[in-house]
């Protein structure tokens, strides 16, 4: 079974490695691009099972781990 | 006074702090490898050091916070046992929940690598008690990612119970946006928790303790905890003698 968690900043975060991303696209040339926040995404395999188990699993490893939730959201997809 | 350092893979001034320790307090420190399950029988002093552990993988300190030499840390420190994290250390006793707040990455973009000036802001701490409130002390700082953020409420909360112990200013001591070189929320370099035993800060005072170096402002952290053991030690004898008197 196949998931991903994507993790991202929740919003009033200063992110100046978005900043950073957003001059660079700018120094290349492509204009309307309003702001960048950069987040991650975690592929995740899982053991075939029940897709509520695995939702509840990736929220744990979510909410311990792969977030910092003082700072950061996530939400967990389980396909298949 | 018995010292711990706490190492994790990565972790690159376990020998600095170590040494600071060695030359304070006249005792070698216990290293502590993270996979160990327990500290030392009779630690006073719980010190994780700076560096890269873990490679900053994820979020600096995110991984080490989570090794399992942390849940003896947490125990200590949940009775009352002293601990210090500085750079890295702070950032995983953040992590780990320990202290509040998250380390993030500085605002200007840079690893900033230099000396900066912290005022002393309260002397009646263990981990403060060497200086005078409202000191000015300079020490270097090296990091990437000392830029302290928490949300209003803790913040508010921080300052009101003062639980900020240490904050970038100007070398005059005042507030200074310029000398606030990561960016961080109210200038914090250093706090403390709730409890006041666990103290986490950016800046490394063990660096400036030697003459050699020309700057021995971080001494005072080390000396005022050695006279805290001592003064606890005494108070300890006192107490014991009395009870033994009034039988």
């Amino acid at each position: 079974m196949r998931a991903r968690v994507t993790v991202t900043l929740k919003s009033g975060i200063l992110d100046p490695q978005g900043k950073a991303i957003e001059g660079a696209l700018r120094s290349l040339g492509l204009k309307g691009v309003a702001s960048v926040r950069q987040g991650k995404v975690f592929d995740i395999e899982l053991d075939d099972g029940d897709r509520k188990a695995a939702e509840l699993l990736l929220k744990e490893a979510a909410d311990k781990l792969l977030a910092n939730t003082v700072i950061e959201n996530y939400r967990v997809e389980v396909s298949g | 006074m018995h010292c711990a350092v706490v190492v994790f893979p990565g972790i690159n001034r376990e020998r600095d702090m170590a040494r600071a320790l060695r030359l304070i307090c006249g005792r070698e420190p216990a290293m502590v490898w993270h996979t160990d399950t327990a500290l030392p029988a009779g630690t006073d002093l719980v010190v994780i050091p700076g560096g890269f552990s873990y490679g900053d993988y994820l979020r600096c300190g995110a991984i080490a916070a989570r090794a399992p030499i942390m849940a003896a840390v947490r125990g200590f420190a949940a009775q009352g046992g002293l601990v210090l994290g500085v750079c890295n250390g702070f950032q995983i006793l953040c992590e780990a929940g320990l202290l509040p707040g998250v380390l993030m990455r500085n605002a200007t973009r840079r690893f900033i690598c230099r000396d900066v000036y912290l005022r002393v802001e309260r002397s009646d701490t263990p981990f403060t008690r060497g200086f005078n409130a409202g000191q000015v002390i300079r020490v270097p700082v090296a990091h990437g990612e000392g830029n302290y953020v928490a949300d209003a409420p803790m913040l508010a909360r921080l300052e009101r119970e003062g639980r900020v112990l240490f904050r970038y200013v100007a070398p005059e001591g005042n507030p200074d946006p310029a000398w606030n070189v990561n960016g961080s929320a109210y200038a914090i370099a250093g706090i403390v928790n709730e409890r006041g035993n666990v103290a986490g800060m950016i800046p490394h005072p063990e660096n400036h303790v030697e003459a050699d170096l020309g700057v021995t402002d971080g001494r005072a952290l080390f000396a005022g905890l050695v006279d805290h053991f001592k003064a606890a030690a005494h108070s300890k004898r006192q107490a014991d003698e009395f009870a033994g008197g009034t039988r």
